[in-house]
């Protein structure tokens, strides 16, 4: 199960900067530590995050082993058209994580 | 005799050790390339500019596992002008590419906040490509502090 | 590093020897004055990341939580919400309360364990693992109704030994480096091991996410590598000793208020 928080301003004025974050628990293991019989725990981060708005790529982040567990992003859109911020990702494992979240654009 | 031999013998060192300091700059830093040697890979032979970028991290990490951080990029970010790339750097970790930032001018506005993780006490390298093919970049010199009270709590 | 760390726990442990050799008469207890939250110790960025609630990654578990809690689980098919409903509404105030002695087994039980209960009970369920993301994300969530209202426990007949033998192991010397509880968290508290600062060792923001252990842990575990720090053996979670510990510093930490779920170095 993935779970993952994500903060769109519900409204924005066309043109407007808005600020949207991402939180995904995820383990983000390194690769370099081991459990507690010795054995290597396989490296396993998300590894690429891709935010869409309104089906346009805007910002991407390939990341790897030194991003913090449970990955944070911040970042900025400029609001254009009502419709969809829209969130996909994945980890070394190939499991894969969405979530999306609407925003409505005023004149 | 004695005393005075090595006192004799350590005088001039003595003396020499402040002189040395004092010919380094404050701000004593290798060069970007030679800190994070991937930075060659990335810009394959262009230059970099410190400048434009800001890199805002605390000096001093309570804990390499989860440091704040933010950047921002002085660009217009329009259709023309907009920073492509951003790439976050580690001189220590064992794996020197932190993370690969890909931009948009629909992104608005160059400034992202992520949490990484730092291997010790060492320099952060914020690198951003622009439109124009451009590098710019910043670092930060972190000092990631260790715990005292060892925790092996999740032994069972 | 962490030789370093020991050599100062020795200090600790040298410099205290004579203020508090062992006694055969029962410790007093008292609380550290004036009570301060572990929060009041914690650096700016620690304090950061607590206080924002998107910020914060212990809230990644009570989003789970709160999925949990409208799920159903076991062969009665039923979810917490069946019979308890609204979380925000029925679980107010209740984790300030624990741990507590349950009417039916007359045993001292903490929040997880009531969780697991009605599991086992009344969902038919299999018991939630300690520290298994699902239960820290439960406790978590039901943990978040009470943020902000004072830490209240009672101590009455029914949990008076479980308070005394709580009392009895903070005030003991256990351990290669030899110190008890009290010995950092009393007497040291705002001091410095390295660049950590001694708290006084209050229970109110857990489950908390740890920076250290990069995810969320419950209070016993948090105890757990207390033990592991003075070298003692350490007791596992949910045992007897740690609950009865659990409530010996909730009547310790009466009055401050409930963080969970809270964020700590």
């Amino acid at each position: 199960m993935s779970i993952a928080r994500i903060l769109v301003p519900p409204n924005a004025k066309r043109g407007e900067l808005v600020e949207i974050r991402i939180a995904i628990q995820h383990p983000m293991e390194t690769g370099f530590r081991m459990d507690n019989n010795g054995k290597v725990i396989p490296k396993n981060t998300v590894n690429n995050l891709l935010c869409r708005y309104n089906g346009a790529e805007v910002f991407r982040a390939e990341m790897g082993s030194g991003i913090a567990a449970n990955p944070y992003w911040q970042f900025y859109i400029v609001a254009q058209e009502s419709g969809n911020v829209e969130f996909s990702w994945v980890d070394d494992r190939g499991e894969k994580g969405a979530a999306s979240s609407p925003i409505a654009v005023t004149a | 005799m004695l005393k005075s031999m090595a006192g004799g013998a350590l005088l001039p060192l003595a003396a020499q050790v402040p002189l040395a300091l004092a010919q380094l700059p404050a701000t004593a830093r290798p060069p970007l390339m030679e800190l994070v040697p991937v930075l060659k890979e990335i810009t394959q032979g262009a230059a970099v500019r410190e400048s434009r970028v800001k890199l805002e991290i605390p000096h001093l990490a309570e804990n390499g596992h989860l440091v704040p951080l933010t950047v921002s990029v002085d660009s217009p970010m329009t259709a023309t002008d907009y920073v492509r790339t951003l790439y976050l750097l580690s001189e220590k970790n064992p794996r020197p590419i932190i993370a690969k930032i890909s931009m948009s001018p629909g992104t608005g506005r160059a400034a992202l906040t992520t949490r990484i993780r730092l291997s010790g006490a060492q320099h952060v390298v914020a690198v951003a490509q622009m439109s124009d093919g451009t590098f710019w970049a910043a670092s930060a010199d972190v000092i990631v502090t260790e715990t005292a009270c060892l925790d092996a709590s999740d032994i069972t | 590093m962490i030789r370093r760390g020991v050599v100062l726990l020795l200090l600790l442990a040298v410099t205290h020897s004579a203020i508090s050799a062992q006694s055969a008469q029962p410790v007093q207890p008292f609380r550290p004055t004036p009570l301060k939250s572990g929060i009041d110790f914690s650096g700016a960025e620690v304090r950061a990341l607590q206080q924002d609630d998107f910020s914060s990654p212990a809230m990644l578990w009570v989003t789970r939580g709160e999925k949990l809690w409208n799920e159903p689980a076991g062969n009665s098919g039923k979810s917490c919400a069946t019979c308890h409903k609204d979380a925000r509404v029925s679980m107010k105030g209740v984790s300030a309360g624990y741990p507590k002695v349950d009417p039916d087994t007359a045993k001292l039980t903490n929040l997880e364990g009531r969780i697991n209960q009605c599991r086992t009970q009344n969902q038919q369920a299999a018991p939630l693992r300690y520290e298994s993301d699902e239960l820290l994300a439960l406790t978590a969530y039901v943990g978040l109704q009470s943020r902000g209202q004072p830490v209240n426990v009672v101590i009455d007949t029914q949990n008076r030994r479980n308070f005394e033998r709580g009392r009895d192991i903070f005030y003991t010397r256990m351990g290669q480096i030899n110190l008890a509880c009290t010995h950092c968290h009393d007497r040291n508290f705002g001091r410095k091991l390295l660049n950590d600062t001694i708290s006084q060792g209050h229970g109110n923001p857990y489950p908390a996410y740890r920076l250290e252990w990069q995810t969320m842990g419950s209070f016993h575990r948090r105890l757990r590598a207390c033990f592991f720090g003075v070298r003692a053996e350490l007791p596992p979670a949910g045992s007897q000793d740690l609950l009865d510990l659990e409530l010996f510093l909730a009547w310790r930490s009466q009055g401050l208020k409930v963080e969970t779920p809270g964020v700590r170095k």
